[in-house]
C-alpha cells in the first residue's frame, strides 16, 4: 500500500500533489591520479599546477584509462547492487566550454558499465539507480577576476562516477536520505570522499508534480546544489512552485521542460535554459579508447575488497554489542569510525564503553583548532590506546573525569598513557588523611547540607562531592569522598 | 662512394657507421639538397639546423667514445607537421596553430630518435591532413618532383617530396584515407600503412582517430621494414596500440620466389574507366608477380562503390571532435571576437581554419546531430563493417590484394581545387583499407609513356596484421623491377 504522507498539500486549495523525484549524483572517485593521465589530483592546489598535456587537450595527446578508476568504480556499483557489464564503451560528449580543454567530455553514453541497483530507504522502499556511467570532469573557470575570465585545469580529467536514479522519491526529505546513505556507502567502499565543500559530491534533481491518480507531469532540472540542505530546500521550493503554477490554471503559466539554477540566497529557482536551448552533444564512440572490457575474475576480486556495509553493521551493532539504534547509527555512518569502534571493542571487550567514549570524547575532537584535526581519520590515537584508558577507568586506577584529560593530552601529544599518568598525577587518591582534608575544607559553613544529610536526605551529599572533586583536580577517588563525608558529619555535635 | 641523395637509410647508415661518413656530414649533405631544391619544391613548412648539426655532433662524439650505434645512426629524417616532437613547429599546415611548438614528443619520432635518426625539419600538408594534393596547406603548395605544374598528392606532400627528391631517406607522414600511399604512388616512391593499432598514434596531431595511421615513405623497402621494427609496438600513452605478431625482417635467400601466394585483384579496383595507362602499368606489374611464381586470381569486393561516401561521413564525423580543441584557450591563434567567449570561439576557428577543413567540420557536426545521427553517422558504421566483411572474405581465397594506388597519375595543381569531390576521388582505391584497418603498401610500378614521365603506383593490401606479408610481396617485386630505382630529373647546385 502506498503511504499518503508523501503526498504535498497545497495551502491556496487543499488539493493533493504527487511530486516525482529523482537525482543525478556525481562524485569524484578517489583516486591518485586522473581518469585518463598520471597527473595527482589535489583540491585547492595553484591553479594549472597538476596538468600534461593529455588532460590539457594538446594536439595528438591520447588518454589511457586509470585502471585504480575503473577497481573504485566497480567497487562502488558492487555495494549499491548493480549489474557490471562485461564491455561497456567511452563516448564523446561534444560541447564548446573554456573549461573543456577537448572541445568534448569522455563520458558514457548508451553503453555504461553499469545499471540497476539501488538503496533502501528507511521506510522501506526501494530508491531504483537507472544506471552508473564514468566520466572526466571539466576544470574550472573562474569568472570574477576583472575583465577576464580565468581557466584553471588542474580538475579537468579527474575521474567522477554520475549515479542515476529512477524517479523514485517523493520528497525532500526522502532525496536527502537518499544522499545521505549514497554517501555513506561511496565513503565505505573508499570510492569516494564525498566532500560536497570541496566539489567532490555534486547533485542535480529531476522534479514534476502530479494530482494523485494522474499521468507524470513535465518534469524540471535543478542544478547548483552545494549541500544536501539546498537540495531539499530547492526541492520544497520547486514543488511549491510547480503546483502554484498548476493551479492558477493559466496554460501560459504551466511548467516546461527546462533547466533552473538553484538560488541558496533567495532560496528560489530561476531559469537557465529551455529545451530548445539543450545542447546537441552528438554523442559518438570515443575511438581513442578500446572497449572496457571485466571479466568475472576482475569482479570476484572487486565483491571480495568491499567492506561490510553500513546498513549490515548497524544492525550487528545492536543484536551483537547492544546498543541503541542512535548509538549505532552514529558509529556506522563513518567507515573509518566504524572501523575505529570494532577494534577497540577487540582490544578491551567492553562495546557500550569503547561507544561511550568515542561518542562522548573522540568525535567531539573533530574541528578542533587545538588537537588540529578535522577529520575522524587524522586523529592521532590508536585504538589500543583507547582501550588502555578505558581499562585505566574501569579499573578504578584513575577517575572518568582524569580519563577524559588523559585521553586529550595523548592524541595531543602522542606520548603513552603510563608516563602521561604520572606526569600528570592522575592516579586517583586513596589516601585517607588526604581525602578527609579536602572534606573538612568542604564542609566549612555548609551547615544547611550537614543538618540535611544528618535529618536521613543522603542526596544532599551530591552537593559537597563537587567541591571535594574540585579541591582535588578530579584525582579523589569517589567512593572515598562519600563514606568520609558521611563520616565526618556522623562525627558532628 | 655514392652520393648521399642516392643512398637509402640503411646503406647511408652503414657507411656512417663504418667511419666513411659523418652524421655531421649527413646533416650538412641533406641541408645543402635542401638548399638546393626546396624553394622550387615547397618541401619543408621549417627546418631545425641548429638542433640537427647538434644532435649530429652528439651522434660523431659518442661514436667516437665506442658507444653503440642505433639502427638509424646518423640518418637524416623528415616528419609531417602534424608530428609533435618537442620544441618543433607542429603546425599541421593551418594558420590556426601557425608558430605553435609542441610540448612533448609523439612516441614514434623518439623511439626513431633513441635509434640514432636525426630529425631535420618538419614538411608541407594539407591543412590538418585534409585534401589529396598540398593545395589546402595554408602556407605552402609543394610541387612533384617529376613534373612541377603537377601535385605531388597528399595530405603528407611534403613528406612523399623530400624522400622522392633525395632530400631524406626516410620520412614520416599519417595515413588516414591514402595521404602516404598516394603521393607515394605521385612520386614514384613506397609509402607503407600499417595495421590499424600497430604504431601508436600517441604525438600525431588527429584527424579521424580510427583511421590515422602513422606511415614511413622510404626509396627501398628495406627501410620501411627497418622503420616498422623500430615504430611498432605498445606504447602505454596510447590505448589502441597493442603488440601486434613482430614484424620479422623478410627472409633474404628467398626474396625472389612468390611460389604459394595467391594474390587477389579485385574487378572493381579496375574499373573500365581506369586511365589506360595506369591500368597497362598495373597489369604488368601483375604479371612481373605471376612470373615470380605468384597465382593471380580476380576477386570481388562489391561494397567498393561504398568507400568514399562512407569514409568522407566517418572522418568528418570524427574531425568535427578532434578539431574542436582548436577555440583559441590555451594554444595557437585567438581572434577575440565581440566581447563572449562564444564570440572568441567563432571568430578564432573563422580565421583560423580553411575553406575545406570548415566544409568537414560543418558536414561532420550535421552527420552527428541529433535527428541525423543514425541517418549519416550511424548508417556509414554499417557500411564500414560491410567493406570490412568484402576483405574478410576475399581473404579467406587469397594472400593479399592487388590494384592501382590512385585511379590516375599526379594532376595538374588547380585541376581539381575547387570541385572538392573530384579531389574525394582520389582517394576511392586508398580509403577501403583504412576503413578495415588493413595494412596496405604503395610501391612503384612504372610511368606514364606520354610526357611528362610521371610515376604510376601499385597497391598491396594485406589482412590485418599481415603487415610483413605485404612488405614481403613488396620487396620481392622491388628486386624484380627497376622502377623504384628511377630518380625525377632534378637540377641541383651540384649538377649545375
Amino acid at each position: 500500500m502506498k503511504l499518503v504522507d508523501s503526498a504535498y498539500v497545497s495551502q491556496k486549495t487543499g488539493k493533493r500533489w504527487i511530486p516525482v523525484i529523482g537525482l543525478e549524483v556525481h562524485c569524484q572517485l578517489k583516486t591518485r591520479t586522473k581518469l585518463f593521465c598520471s597527473c595527482e589530483y589535489r583540491f585547492g592546489a595553484s591553479p594549472n599546477s597538476l596538468t600534461c598535456p593529455v588532460c590539457t587537450g594538446q594536439p595528438g595527446a591520447l588518454p589511457v584509462l586509470n585502471e585504480e578508476a575503473l577497481v573504485l568504480a566497480v567497487r562502488a556499483a558492487l555495494a549499491l547492487g548493480a549489474q557490471i557489464a562485461s564491455a561497456s564503451r567511452f563516448d564523446r560528449k561534444n560541447y564548446f566550454y573554456c573549461d573543456l580543454p577537448k572541445g568534448y567530455q569522455i563520458s558514457q553514453f548508451d553503453r555504461p558499465y553499469c545499471k540497476g541497483g539501488g538503496i533502501e530507504l528507511s521506510s522501506g522502499r526501494r530508491v531504483r539507480l537507472a544506471r552508473i556511467h564514468m566520466e572526466e570532469d571539466a576544470g574550472k573557470a573562474i569568472h570574477d577576476r576583472g575583465e577576464f575570465t580565468l581557466v584553471d585545469l588542474n580538475r579537468a580529467g579527474v575521474p567522477l562516477i554520475e549515479s542515476v536514479t529512477e524517479a523514485d522519491l517523493e520528497s525532500a526529505a526522502e532525496a536527502q536520505e537518499y544522499l545521505s546513505a549514497l554517501k555513506e556507502i561511496l565513503q565505505y567502499t573508499g570510492a569516494s570522499d564525498c566532500d560536497m565543500e570541496k566539489g567532490s559530491l555534486r547533485c542535480d534533481v529531476n522534479v514534476s508534480v502530479h494530482p494523485p491518480g494522474e499521468r507524470w507531469r513535465t518534469k524540471v532540472e535543478v542544478k547548483n546544489l552545494n549541500s544536501f540542505r539546498y537540495v531539499g530546500a530547492a526541492i520544497e521550493h520547486e514543488i511549491a512552485r510547480q503546483v502554484a503554477a498548476y493551479e492558477s490554471e493559466d496554460p501560459a503559466q504551466y511548467p516546461v521542460q527546462e533547466t533552473r539554477l538553484y538560488d541558496p540566497q533567495r532560496n528560489q529557482t530561476r531559469s537557465m535554459r529551455g529545451k530548445e536551448s539543450a545542447h546537441d552533444y552528438r554523442y559518438m564512440p570515443d575511438p581513442d579508447l578500446p572497449l572496457v572490457q571485466i571479466d568475472a575474475a576482475f569482479l570476484e576480486r572487486q565483491r571480495a575488497h568491499l567492506p561490510e556495509l553500513p546498513a549490515a553493521r548497524r544492525e550487528r551493532y545492536e543484536k551483537q554489542f547492544g546498543l541503541t539504534a542512535l548509538e549505532a547509527g552514529v558509529l556506522a555512518s563513518e567507515r573509518a569510525v566504524a572501523d575505529y569502534f570494532e577494534a577497540v571493542t577487540r582490544a578491551s571487550g567492553r562495546p557500550k564503553e569503547a561507544s561511550n567514549w568515542i561518542q562522548n570524547e573522540l568525535l567531539r575532537w573533530v574541528g578542533d583548532a587545538e588537537l588540529g584535526v578535522t577529520r575522524f581519520d587524522e586523529l592521532q590515537l590508536r585504538p589500543s590506546e583507547l582501550a588502555e584508558v578505558i581499562e585505566l577507568v574501569e579499573k578504578g586506577t584513575i577517575p572518568n573525569q582524569a580519563g577524559r584529560k588523559l585521553l586529550r593530552e595523548m592524541a595531543k601529544s602522542g606520548r603513552p598513557a603510563k608516563l602521561l599518568v604520572k606526569e600528570l598525577g592522575l592516579e586517583q587518591v586513596q589516601d585517607l588523611a588526604q581525602i578527609e582534608e579536602w572534606c573538612r575544607t568542604a564542609l566549612v559553613g555548609k551547615e544547611k547540607i550537614i543538618a540535611d544529610v544528618k535529618a536521613g536526605k543522603d542526596a544532599a551529599l551530591n552537593a559537597l562531592l563537587g567541591p571535594v572533586m574540585k579541591l582535588s583536580g578530579g584525582s579523589a577517588n569517589a567512593a572515598l569522598v562519600r563514606e568520609t563525608l558521611r563520616r565526618l558529619i556522623a562525627q558532628m555535635g | 662512394m655514392r652520393s648521399y641523395a642516392e643512398l637509402d637509410a640503411l646503406a647511408l647508415r652503414e657507411e656512417t657507421v663504418s667511419g666513411r661518413r659523418s652524421a655531421a656530414q649527413n646533416v650538412a649533405e641533406c641541408f645543402a639538397r635542401i638548399e638546393a631544391l626546396d624553394r622550387e619544391l615547397g618541401v619543408f613548412l621549417s627546418t631545425e639546423r641548429a638542433r640537427a648539426e647538434q644532435r649530429a655532433t652528439e651522434l660523431d662524439a659518442g661514436r667516437a667514445h665506442g658507444e653503440s650505434a642505433g639502427a638509424l645512426f646518423g640518418v637524416p629524417i623528415a616528419f609531417k607537421s602534424n608530428f609533435c616532437l618537442e620544441g618543433f613547429e607542429s603546425n599541421c599546415g593551418s594558420k590556426i596553430l601557425a608558430g605553435w611548438r609542441a610540448p612533448y614528443t609523439a612516441t614514434v619520432a623518439q623511439r626513431l630518435v633513441d635509434a640514432g635518426a636525426i630529425p631535420v625539419g618538419m614538411t608541407n600538408m594539407d591543412e590538418f591532413a585534409m585534401g589529396s594534393s598540398s593545395e589546402n596547406s595554408a602556407f605552402q603548395l609543394t610541387r612533384n618532383p617529376w613534373a612541377r605544374e603537377r601535385t605531388p598528392g597528399g595530405s603528407s606532400s611534403g613528406s612523399a617530396v623530400a624522400v622522392a627528391a633525395g632530400m631524406v631517406p626516410l620520412a614520416f607522414g599519417s595515413d588516414t584515407g591514402g595521404s602516404v600511399r598516394q603521393p607515394a604512388a605521385l612520386c614514384g616512391i613506397h609509402g607503407f600503412k600499417p595495421s590499424w593499432g600497430r604504431v601508436s598514434r600517441y604525438g600525431l596531431v588527429a584527424f579521424g582517430s580510427s583511421l590515422d595511421q602513422i606511415s614511413p615513405f622510404a626509396r627501398s623497402v628495406r627501410d620501411l621494414e627497418l622503420a616498422m621494427q623500430l615504430i611498432s609496438g605498445r606504447d602505454e600513452c596510447d590505448a589502441t596500440c597493442m603488440d601486434l605478431d613482430a614484424l620479422q625482417p623478410i627472409v633474404p635467400d628467398d626474396e625472389q620466389s612468390l611460389a604459394g601466394v595467391r594474390i587477389g585483384v579485385p574487378r572493381e579496383y579496375l574499373p573500365a574507366s581506369l586511365p589506360a595507362e595506369v591500368a597497362r602499368e598495373v597489369r604488368a606489374a601483375l604479371a612481373v608477380l605471376q612470373r615470380l611464381g605468384a597465382e593471380i586470381r580476380e576477386v570481388s569486393l562489391p561494397h567498393t562503390e561504398y568507400a568514399i561516401p562512407c569514409y568522407y561521413v566517418v572522418a568528418m564525423a570524427e574531425a568535427s571532435s578532434n578539431l574542436a580543441r582548436y577555440e583559441g584557450v590555451r594554444y595557437g591563434a585567438r581572434v577575440e571576437g565581440s566581447g563572449s567567449l562564444q564570440s572568441m570561439f567563432a571568430a578564432t576557428r573563422g580565421a583560423g581554419f580553411g575553406a575545406e577543413v570548415k566544409r568537414r567540420i560543418l558536414l561532420g557536426t550535421y552527420v552527428l546531430s541529433e535527428g541525423y545521427h543514425d541517418e549519416w553517422y550511424g548508417r556509414a558504421l554499417k557500411v564500414r563493417s560491410l567493406i570490412a566483411r568484402d576483405f574478410e572474405q576475399a581473404f579467406e581465397e587469397v594472400d593479399l590484394v592487388a590494384g592501382p594506388t590512385s585511379p590516375t597519375p599526379a594532376f595538374a595543381l588547380g585541376e581539381r581545387s575547387s570541385d572538392p569531390v573530384a579531389m574525394y576521388l582520389a582517394d576511392a582505391l586508398t580509403v577501403p583499407a583504412n576503413l578495415a584497418g588493413l595494412p596496405a603498401i604503395s610501391t612503384p610500378c612504372g610511368f606514364t609513356s606520354s610526357a611528362p614521365r610521371l610515376p604510376i603506383g601499385l597497391q598491396l593490401i594485406g589482412p590485418m596484421r599481415a603487415d610483413a606479408r605485404v612488405l614481403r610481396v613488396a620487396r620481392a617485386f622491388e628486386a624484380a623491377t627497376e622502377h623504384a630505382q628511377q630518380r625525377p630529373p632534378l637540377a641541383t647546385g651540384a649538377a649545375r
